[in-house]
């Protein structure tokens, strides 16, 4: 602060401290008031068309008929597959890196692909998805090719928290197990991988909400927005899923059918709260029986 | 004899034994390092792809043209090819939400992180998880049912779609990220800094403003950044808030496309595959790609100097 200021004893200096506080206080707050403000309008906007019979019917042209079956079921298939998929190459990586590989350049290189991955736009993935899966490998707009795009998308976040929680499990754990005689393999399988499954897990929850609300991928590679069946062959079947649901009906005019999309929404976010929770219980059951 | 045999026996055994479990734990090795060249692979993959249809597109249509042009119509007769108003919506979307999200964003992670009291952070912090997990289809819902009435109330000359309806809600998505990296920042500056300052006499006012947030500024701007790549990448929200014409101009009231919505304009479409205009996806997603790609990259390099600058 300038001499002047000192000299008259910075008279305002408590006031504007304080002020200060207040402000940052108030940003906090309207943060907080705008998530409220946000779900309460949706469910104050959705709640009349959500229904038993909404979550069993198929899409409609007219908006009270419309319901979410198709997109709920394709949505499940969705997350089911993609954690197939990704649980065990993204948990491979995160093994591979943290525990096998030397530090070489190939590593640091890898390790920095990871992180630039995590920050490539998801529609990106899309294109990769429409040019690889879609049309090299001829699995059309499948289930299964919508499962792998969303498994590349939220690869670098199971790759990232595996290697978060690997690297927080104690190295004493390490060194007693090689001084027992065990090889890698199962110092990583008996010792490491149950030590770091809460944290695992948590990451595995989080990618899959991602995924669970991913719909810019399953715009690129094609996939429908109106279907009146539900899958039955995941290589071959056209699939929607509940984000690409609520988008075809927010682009459409009507009032009505904005409102359906609200209700689409809140099964959505109630998916996601259930699966949030889920990781919220498995980290503390698991947790209790950490003894370090 | 007999003892002698039996040893070389067991002797055998066990390390056909220890050849096995070797052979095992080599062909662990093996899967491992496959699962870890997956990623690799996929960068691979989304630069084949790109620049695969990409460079067929650049023989038809120069590359200058693209980058300068100043009209882009490629699904309408007369077509034009000039990526410059996709690029300009781009970047009135992303440097508007980045108007919203990081002041207010910031002087929430500084509450969080200088002033608020261990209850209060136990009460934000998974608020703020619970909107960074709220999927980006949503924000494009609460943009065209609710912001974008506001707006036109407001501003009666305003179009039904246009970019400050997306600034509103993208501003409102990225604002978790903003707090929470900032806030990451803020907590790593060393405490003997904040100590100093206050045994100097300064209010805490002055350790904030004049201490903590110079000390964390470079880390303070990659997070703007990283922020930024994020609405610059934002699909789904942009696409349903602010309309789908390609459109010169700054003004953020006019409906725009940014590159990410024009790439969902045309995997809806029926463009068959193969011909010019479809391959302008490619382009566009080349140019969204290395736009985010170069974001990402410049704002990690200033990671990884402020934490060298406190190990």
């Amino acid at each position: 602060m300038s001499q002047v200021e000192h000299k008259r004893g910075r008279p305002y200096a408590r006031i504007a401290s304080r002020t200060f506080a207040l402000l940052c206080a108030g940003a906090t707050w309207l943060c907080v008031s705008i998530l409220v403000l946000l779900l309460w309008n949706i469910v104050s906007f959705g709640w009349d068309s959500l229904s038993w019979d909404y979550i069993n019917r198929f899409p409609s042209r007219f908006a009270e008929k419309a319901g979410i079956k198709p997109a709920l079921v394709g949505s499940l298939y969705l997350i089911g597959l993609t954690a197939l998929f990704s649980v065990p190459i993204g948990v491979g990586s995160a093994i591979y890196l943290e525990e096998y590989a030397k530090k070489s350049r190939w590593r640091t290189l890898v390790q920095i692909n990871i992180a630039n991955l995590a920050g490539v736009p998801s529609i990106v993935y899309g294109i990769l998805g429409l040019g690889l899966f879609v049309r090299a490998m001829q699995l059309n707009r499948s289930l299964v090719a919508g499962a792998l795009t969303l498994t590349l998308v939220v690869l670098p976040i199971v790759i990232l928290a595996t290697q978060e929680s690997l690297r927080a499990t104690p190295s004493t754990i390490r060194q007693a197990s090689y001084a027992l005689g065990a090889t890698r393999w199962q110092t990583v399988w008996y010792q490491l991988l149950p030590a770091a499954l809460p944290g695992i897990m948590t990451g595995v929850i989080l990618a899959l909400s991602r995924a669970l609300g991913e719909a810019a991928p399953l715009v690129a590679i094609g996939a429908a927005t109106y279907v009146r069946f539900l899958p039955e062959d995941i290589f071959n079947d056209e699939f929607t899923a509940l984000p690409l649901q609520i988008f075809s009906w927010t682009s459409q005019p009507q009032k009505g059918f904005h409102e359906v999309a609200a209700a689409g929404i809140v099964v959505l976010l109630v998916v996601l709260i259930c699966m949030n929770a889920l990781a919220v219980v498995l980290r503390y059951r698991f947790s209790k029986n950490k003894r370090w | 004899m007999f003892l002698a045999a039996s040893t070389r026996e067991q002797f055998a055994s066990k390390s056909a034994n220890l050849d096995l479990r070797g052979i095992f734990e080599l062909a662990i090795h093996g899967l491992l390092l496959a699962c870890a060249a997956v990623s690799i692979v996929t960068t691979v993959g989304i630069v084949f792809v790109l620049l695969f249809e990409s460079v067929q597109f650049f023989r038809e249509v120069s590359v200058w043209e693209f980058l300068t042009g100043t009209r882009w119509s490629p699904l309408l007769k007369p077509q034009h090819f000039g990526i410059m108003p996709l690029f300009c919506g781009t970047l009135l979307v992303a440097g508007g939400s980045a108007l919203i999200a990081i002041p207010l964003g910031l002087a929430t992670a500084i509450y969080l992180s200088e002033y608020a009291s261990p209850l209060v952070r136990e009460i934000v912090k998974p608020i703020l998880e619970i909107l960074a997990g709220i999927p980006s289809v949503v924000y494009g819902y609460l943009a065209v049912v609710f912001v974008s009435p506001l707006i036109r109330d407001t501003i009666p000359s305003a179009d039904l779609f246009n970019a400050a309806n997306a600034c509103v809600v993208v501003g409102i998505m990225i604002l978790p990220m903003v707090v929470s990296l900032s806030e990451d920042v803020l907590q790593s500056v060393p405490r003997s800094l904040r100590e100093g300052a206050y045994a100097l006499g300064a209010t805490k006012l002055d350790v904030t403003l004049g201490v903590i947030l110079p000390a964390a500024m470079s880390g303070i701007m990659a997070a703007c950044l990283l922020a930024i790549a994020r609405a610059v990448g934002e699909t789904m929200a942009v696409t349903l808030a602010a309309g789908a014409t390609p459109n010169l101009t700054l003004n953020p009231f006019e409906g725009i496309q940014t590159m990410t919505a024009y790439i969902v304009q045309v995997s809806q479409g029926d463009t068959p595959a193969g011909t010019l205009e479809y391959r302008t996806l490619f382009a566009v997603g080349l140019a969204l790609f290395v736009s985010t790609f170069v974001l990402n990259v410049f704002s990690r390099w200033i990671l990884l100097r402020v934490e060298e600058k406190y190990e």
